[in-house]
């Protein structure tokens, strides 16, 4: 299948990354190219197969409800981009009415 | 003898009998270090200041009361992609690059409890995606049996450093064969764990259904102790599997594979494989029968598709996986940006390299509305079809051998402009992962340009035992293993 430039700028919408001109181009060809060869997988009959999500067959984990050690608020702001005393900074997203 | 030259058994012996102090190894290897790190390049960060006060602490702890754990004292490199306290982990990406872990990964913490010492942290194609290194931000490592190959990836700076001799092992990771593909290239021992065997908490998820931390290593007997090091239940990983560990060294002792039946898949040996490759591999299936093994012919028909399973399986899961790059509580963020929507957007162009973008987007792609049945949900079904095969090829056999790699190490710039080239060269790997299996890679020859040969041997789940002690019955009986390479 046929990838389209604006194929790619939607999905990128999706992932929330910005792309070039020249990326957009690039990712075009490259991802027709590589769904071409996964288009190959059409010839598997997979009729009445369960799909594999994971192979362990793990089903729910559960664990008490416990107090335990965590992370200090200053280890956890510690790599923060931009903080404010014992906050994270992000752009404002409410607008002032 | 060098300190440089023993392997991890060989050193932990001398160490425990008090013939070496912990500051000589260290010191040792950053002499090492300093002499092939400038060629070879298998380091995103030494640790060396840490690693001399840690050697020191425990020296003088030594010296009172000498009691030693099986790895005091072990001068280990670590995969960037492994969470370290204290010490930044920045998974080749400039998106990490001063991200300093405030925990360590479980497996971290296992091997501080025995006070290993760590020497620093290996490069990797970012964010583990690649199969060469090309793909880290910080320029690639170098194969140190040929400075223009790569060493293999994504775990090719922790094969290259072991290789060269930086450190006596260390720990990769495997989401397609990125621990056996860089040791196969590199001439060393790479083994990938079942999945669930080794805890997952703390290496940085790229796909969390397939991803497993393992040993790369000088020889078996390494490969043994240090997966004895780092196996066994987590209760900070879900999918980690609560069964005992068994004596890894114990399963060495056995020195035959009388009663062991091997299985030698065809699809392994068809087009594309390189000569030299198929000869050397052919010649130590042959030493597998010497060795008593019965050997089998048998077929893995659905391993055609795994390339395409995994591409789909992998970047879905990545995609989703590193959502949480956005610039808000640690990572880099892109400078003047307007929004809140045009910082997320603006941080990951600016953070992530090219191969990431690719899989972020063809994940992205094959979980979104119209395509997921298609080729999401697909995927996952013939992943079944894989797993079946293998399902049925071990109620045959006790054990799968293959090559690692259809060809040995290839130049840099070689394919790193075509990604589907790059992703087919993982043929050989990828369907043990989409099945969980264990496998290792080890040396089995060399191509006629001097570059090292892997075989692989695959094994059932949780059946590590199985595969070293084969893996150890061929070294032994061979000389591969005790080649190394001239650095120039």
């Amino acid at each position: 299948m046929e990838i389209t430039q604006q194929d790619v700028e939607k999905v990128a919408q999706l992932a929330r990354l910005a792309v070039s001109a020249a990326e957009k181009e690039t990712f075009a060809k490259q991802l027709t190219q590589i769904l071409g060869h996964v288009d190959t997988l059409s010839q598997y009959d997979t009729t009445g197969i369960e799909p594999t999500a994971t192979v362990m067959g793990h089903v729910n984990v559960f664990r008490e409800d416990l107090v335990r050690p965590s992370l200090s608020s200053e280890k956890a702001l510690a790599n923060a981009p931009e903080r404010e005393v014992d906050g994270f900074v992000v752009p404002k997203i409410l607008e002032e009415r | 003898m060098s300190l440089h030259k023993l392997t991890l058994c060989e050193l932990q012996k001398q160490f425990q009998a008090g013939e070496v102090t912990a500051t000589e190894i260290v010191r040792a290897y950053f002499l090492r270090i300093g002499h092939v790190e400038p060629k070879v390049k298998a380091f995103v960060t030494q640790a060396k200041e840490s690693a001399f006060m840690e050697a020191e602490v425990l020296d003088r702890k030594l010296k009172g009361w000498r009691k030693t754990l099986p790895l005091t004292g072990m001068p280990l490199a670590i995969k960037d992609n492994i969470c370290t306290e204290g010490i930044s982990t920045t998974c080749s990406s400039r998106m990490l690059q001063n991200f300093v872990p405030p925990h360590d990964a479980t497996v971290i913490a296992k091997l501080r409890a025995q006070e290993y010492i760590l020497l620093g942290k290996t490069n990797l194609d970012e964010f583990a995606m690649g199969s060469s290194t090309e793909n880290s931000a910080f320029g690639p490592s170098r194969n140190p049996w040929n400075l223009h190959c790569v060493p293999g990836g994504s775990s090719g700076g922790s094969a290259a450093a072991v290789a060269a001799e930086e450190c006596v092992a260390a720990l990769g990771s495997d989401t397609g064969g990125s621990i056996r593909q860089p040791a196969a290239f590199c001439g060393v021992v790479g083994l990938k764990p079942t999945y669930g065997r080794v805890s997952r908490y703390g290496l940085v998820a790229f796909a969390s259904s397939l991803d497993q931390i393992g040993p790369i290593t000088r020889d078996v007997s390494d490969s043994a102790f240090l997966l004895q090091a780092i196996a066994g239940h987590d209760p900070m990983d879900s999918t980690s599997v609560d069964r005992p560990v068994p004596d890894y060294m114990k399963a060495l002792q056995k020195r035959d594979l009388k009663t062991v039946k091997v299985g030698v898949p065809v699809e392994f040996f068809a087009e594309g494989l390189d000569l030299d490759v198929e000869q050397s591999v052919r010649a130590a299936i042959g030493e597998l029968k010497q060795l008593g093994a019965e050997i089998k012919e048998i077929r893995l028909p659905r391993t055609d598709a795994a390339v395409a399973v995994y591409y789909v399986i992998a970047t879905a899961e990545a995609s989703s996986n590193l959502a949480r790059f956005d610039g808000v509580k640690f990572g880099f963020r892109a400078k003047e940006t307007k929004d809140l929507l045009d910082l997320y957007m603006k941080t990951r162009q600016e953070g992530f390299g090219p191969e990431v973008k690719r899989r972020i987007m063809l994940g992205t792609y094959v979980l979104s509305a119209g395509y997921y049945d298609a080729y999401y949900g697909k995927a996952q079904a013939v992943r079944t079809l894989v797993c079946q095969d293998f399902d049925a090829a071990f109620k045959e056999v006790d054990l799968i051998v293959t090559p690692a790699t259809p060809t040995p190490a290839f130049k840099l710039g070689e394919k790193s402009e075509d990604p589907l080239q790059m992703y087919l060269s993982d043929i050989f790997t990828i369907s043990v992962n989409l099945a969980g299996l264990p496998a290792i890679a080890l040396p089995c020859g060399f191509s006629k340009e001097g570059l090292p040969i892997g075989l692989q041997l695959i094994g059932r789940a949780f059946e590590e035992e199985t595969i070293l002690r084969a893996a150890h019955a061929y070294e032994q009986s061979t000389q591969w293993h005790l080649k190394k390479p001239t650095i120039r």
